[in-house]
């Protein structure tokens, strides 16, 4: 067919084009797998700790309740328990024990909660990995905590959560239900909260409204909406570096802008030439069009290919603060590679489309130079 | 006000349209005013010339707005986690007045740049450029669509609040909700499904007629085409959908688009967009042969379109025809 | 078979810096001879070859090319009109850098979406004919003289035109190069091309292969007729 011949034959020309101008394609090249690099990065840490969170939650139980006293959760007593076991559907409902402690020796705050396998175990407790890198030496030996009256509870590591669940149990300390109350001086009658399971899924929202209903000082919540709420927060944080990127996406375009525009002599002079020789501007055109495709779809699979590295296998170390949150124990965990098509649609909205139009104006300008410019030469 | 990497493209993408299109309206206002193919002033060569850059926005524009059109409903189905009560982008879209406005805007600015580009095509290639002033008038009637799109869109996602609780498809698609779709959803399954394969035979027995030079003029087909298209939009949110999803009360157009049924729903909306387009396309180019400079060219045109709407419809009927049929769902 | 009817062209109309290039022009070319147009620098010689050639519009006037007029085509049939009708050989042949030999002959007919294998046997024909087959795959940049000379003329031949045009092709060459050139011209006119030539080198003006001369002066033709020894 005509038309594909066409089309091949003016995509030969302008990739011999375009390596005839090697430096100067390759310097704009280099600012546009950067600025896409900087994006993806981005855009794929973001998805991947959604979906990271996602799953991590997977474990974590439908609907908690707390107690809220002048708005401030505080501890709720064992017989609340009772009265939500009476709910038609509700089922495994247990109390839980967890609470925060502040250690002054390395500004860490690690998060304590008792685990009913350690109750026959009372002085022994299991650390997360974050708590583990915080302690002296490779033998852990005993972690002196300090209990609510002011004593110091002496107590014996006798293991360590494994790496998979380190996203959320870096600063975990598990203990026995005796070791806890005594460390925070907490009443028997009394836990930090009561977890719930409702067999009808459908059913959760009916179920919360019921336990507020009956038990007015109390707040139910969902799984369902701590992951909103995980998805809006990565989502904001994600879009705002995006906003500060904005600037050299600018930037960049109009280097991109300046590139088309500011031709050298001899570019102008080649342009001349094939219009003089029977190329008309629409051809022009198109080879404009091809140059962008080589340079644009280069440059994004070059920038993908380094923001999949950078994210997947060094940790998005150049954005990791920002987008994970501060922290004084950071997690150390290997994101799961998840790329797809939105993404990678999303990416070319921000990159391609707005390099395209910026340099629409002065493919056209050079595409229509008058063909017998070289008649006046 | 919700800030993600998606919304912020889409915004971005809308504001970039918006400008382009604005610039080609003003010198499309200068085209209708002083083109004269018969002068070689230097004006005229100089209108001329900016009659490349206009359609070279303009295409452009038209495929990144095809892009953006998928990417946005992809964002609100990708949305309904963050607002309770939302299954899929029909919950999310309708979390304020501007989210459906934004797709009926966005697709009808694919249709209408999508035959702006086709009479652009036609009109170029005739020696005398006869339908220039015309085509720019109707680019100063589409520019404010794409205008008004950017605005409906910035106020949709802007106008986003995670505490409104939205429905669900399963509430919104229903004959006991009001308005249009409750319409569309309770009328009956044998009209609907006559209508559907009726308009869909008539068309493909048109289209070969023509192909095969029985009939001449392109309107019967057109008209078919435009009939059919609408039959399988109806038919698809009353019938067809059901199949996909195995249930017999679930409408919604848009679930169909999600992972879980394999993002089959892309091909459907893309063979539906193209015999859109191209359906109206051919009803324009008609009245165009009667042009001399165009007389060569609108046949070959206009054969070529219809062969694009008949694999359009095709595609959209091998696809649903395919699912009734193999799907595990019976239809009572 | 080129025809021009009281073809005006300016420059820069209705501005300070307006210029007459061309006015009251009546020219008729006739298929299958030797033209030549003469005329010291700013006579218009340049501006009329780019309309004959159709590469630009006249401001006023009439241009019919093989009994099609041509005034007011759009760009988009004018180019098409001009890859088919004519080939050109520039001043300084404008060969293009950093391509080999025979792709700088190819050039002209890419857009017309032709099979590259068939191009690509075409062009090595062409030079071929030319005596520049062991060069076909040198740069350009590396081209003596006279090589780049033929290179041009190749390329000018490669849409099988029926009007070779050129403006000023011996301005750069020595006497030898010069007469090559001309025998080439001659060559090809003896097949069956109409050539154009502008030119002040008194070589080609006393050609005996020149038949028709015509000469300009501020835009004006102010002599046309058979070739005379002068």
């Amino acid at each position: 067919m005509r038309w594909i011949e066409k089309q091949r034959n003016i995509l030969d020309f302008t990739l011999g084009s375009l390596l005839r101008r090697r430096g100067k394609s390759l310097a704009l090249l280099i600012v546009y797998s950067l600025v896409i690099f900087m994006l993806a990065s981005v855009i794929f840490f973001t998805h991947a700790i959604k979906k990271e969170a996602a799953v991590v939650l997977e474990g974590a139980p439908e609907m908690i309740v707390q107690r809220l006293i002048a708005g401030r959760h505080d501890l709720i007593p064992k017989s609340y328990a009772d009265t939500i076991r009476e709910i038609k559907g509700v089922y495994a409902v247990n109390g839980r024990l967890w609470g925060y402690y502040y250690d002054p020796t390395n500004g860490a705050n690690y998060t304590l909660m008792v685990d009913s396998d350690l109750n026959d175990t009372a002085g022994s407790i299991v650390i997360g990995k974050g708590v583990a890198r915080n302690l002296p030496g490779d033998n852990y030996g005993a972690i002196p905590l300090k209990a609510s009256d002011g004593s110091y509870l002496f107590l014996k590591v006798g293991g360590i959560l494994p790496a998979e669940s380190e996203l959320v149990s870096a600063d975990l300390i598990l203990m026995s239900e005796k070791d806890f109350r005594l460390m925070f001086g907490i009443p028997d009658e009394y836990v930090t909260d009561i977890t719930l399971q409702v067999r009808n899924p459908k059913e959760y929202t009916t179920v919360a409204t019921k336990i507020s209903q009956l038990l007015p000082d109390s707040r139910p919540i969902l799984k369902e909406e701590i992951l909103r709420t995980y998805d809006a927060v990565f989502d904001w944080r994600a879009g705002i570096l995006i906003v500060i990127l904005l600037g050299s996406i600018l930037a960049f375009l109009i280097l991109a802008w300046d590139r088309s525009a500011g031709l050298s002599v001899e570019e102008k002079h080649e342009t001349g030439i094939l219009k003089a020789l029977g190329w008309e501007t629409s051809d022009i055109l198109l080879m404009k069009f091809w140059e962008g495709v080589a340079i644009s779809l280069t440059s994004f699979l070059v920038g993908i290919l380094a923001a999949y590295v950078h994210v997947f296998f060094f940790a998005s170390g150049l954005f990791e603060p920002v987008l994970k949150g501060w922290s004084v124990l950071y997690p150390e965990f290997r994101l799961t590679p998840f790329i797809d098509g939105y993404q990678v649609a999303t990416l070319f909205l921000l990159t391609v489309v707005p390099f395209t139009i910026a340099t629409i104006i002065p493919a056209w300008r050079t595409a229509t130079i008058d063909p017998d410019t070289m008649m006046r030469t | 006000m919700l800030v993600n990497p998606p919304i912020l493209a889409l915004l971005i993408f809308s504001a970039l349209a918006s400008a382009m299109l604005l610039y080609s309206c003003v010198y499309g206002i200068r085209i209708i005013k002083g083109w004269d193919i018969k002068s070689g002033s230097e004006y005229q060569l100089s209108l001329e010339r900016r009659t490349y850059l206009i359609s070279t926005i303009i295409n452009y524009v038209f495929v990144f707005q095809l892009l953006s059109f998928f990417v946005f409903i992809y964002t609100a189905d990708q949305l309904h986690t963050v607002f309770a009560g939302a299954m899929c982008a029909a919950g999310t879209l309708n979390l304020n007045e501007w989210g459906y406005r934004t797709v009926l805007l966005k697709f009808l600015t694919c249709v209408f740049s999508g035959v702006w580009l086709l009479i652009n095509y036609v009109d170029n290639r005739g020696y005398d450029y006869p339908l220039i002033k015309k085509k720019y008038g109707l680019l100063l009637l589409i520019a404010p669509f794409a205008l008004i799109e950017g605005v409906v869109q910035g106020l949709y996602f802007f106008g986003l609040e995670p505490d409104v609780i939205t429905s669900c498809c399963g509430t919104l698609f229903t004959s006991e909700n009001e308005g249009i779709t409750a319409g569309i959803v309770s009328l009956p399954r044998l009209l609907v499904q006559g209508a559907f394969f009726g308009t869909l035979a008539l068309t493909v027995l048109l289209g070969i007629a023509h192909l095969r030079r029985r009939i001449l003029r392109g309107y019967p087909f057109a008209l078919s085409s435009i009939a059919a298209s609408a039959a399988s939009a109806v038919a698809f949110m009353s019938v067809i959908c059901l199949f996909f999803y195995e249930s017999p009360l679930h409408h919604c157009p848009f679930c169909v688009l999600q992972k879980g049924y394999g993002y089959i729903g892309y091909p459907i909306y893309f063979s539906f967009l193209a015999a859109a387009v191209s359906g109206p396309a051919i009803a324009v180019l008609d009245p165009l042969n009667r042009i001399e400079s165009l007389k060569t060219v609108v046949p070959s045109v206009r054969k070529r379109l219809i062969w694009l709407t008949l694999g359009a419809h095709s595609l959209f009927a091998g696809i649903t025809i395919y699912e009734m049929i193999f799907s595990k769902f019976q239809l009572q | 078979m080129i025809e021009l009817k009281d073809v005006r062209k300016v420059y820069n109309a209705g501005k300070p810096s307006e210029f007459v290039a061309l006015d009251g022009i009546d020219l008729s070319l006739e298929a299958g001879r030797v033209t030549v147009l003469k005329g010291p620098s700013g006579s218009g010689k340049t501006t009329l070859l780019s309309l004959l050639g159709c590469m630009a519009r006249p401001t006023a006037g009439r241009i019919h090319v093989f009994g099609r007029e041509i005034t007011s085509l759009p760009e988009r049939f004018l180019t098409e009109v001009r890859r088919k009708t004519f080939g050109f050989i520039f001043q300084q042949f404008q060969l293009i850098k950093g391509m080999t030999a025979i792709e700088n002959v190819m050039i002209p007919a890419y857009p017309s979406g032709e099979r590259r294998a068939e191009l690509k046997a075409r062009a090595e024909k062409l030079l071929e004919m030319l005596n520049l087959s062991h060069r076909a795959e040198a740069n350009a940049e590396w081209l003596s003289g006279g090589e780049a000379q033929r290179v041009a003329i190749a390329r000018a031949l490669i849409n099988n035109p029926a009007v070779i045009i050129a403006d000023e092709p011996t301005a750069h060459l020595d006497t030898k190069l010069a007469r090559e050139f001309m025998e080439i011209i001659e060559n090809l006119n003896g097949g069956g091309m109409t050539v154009l030539i502008a030119s002040h080198d008194p070589l080609i003006h006393e050609s005996p292969g020149v038949d028709h001369v015509v000469t300009l002066k501020d835009g004006r033709i102010v002599s046309q007729g058979a070739f005379q020894c002068s």
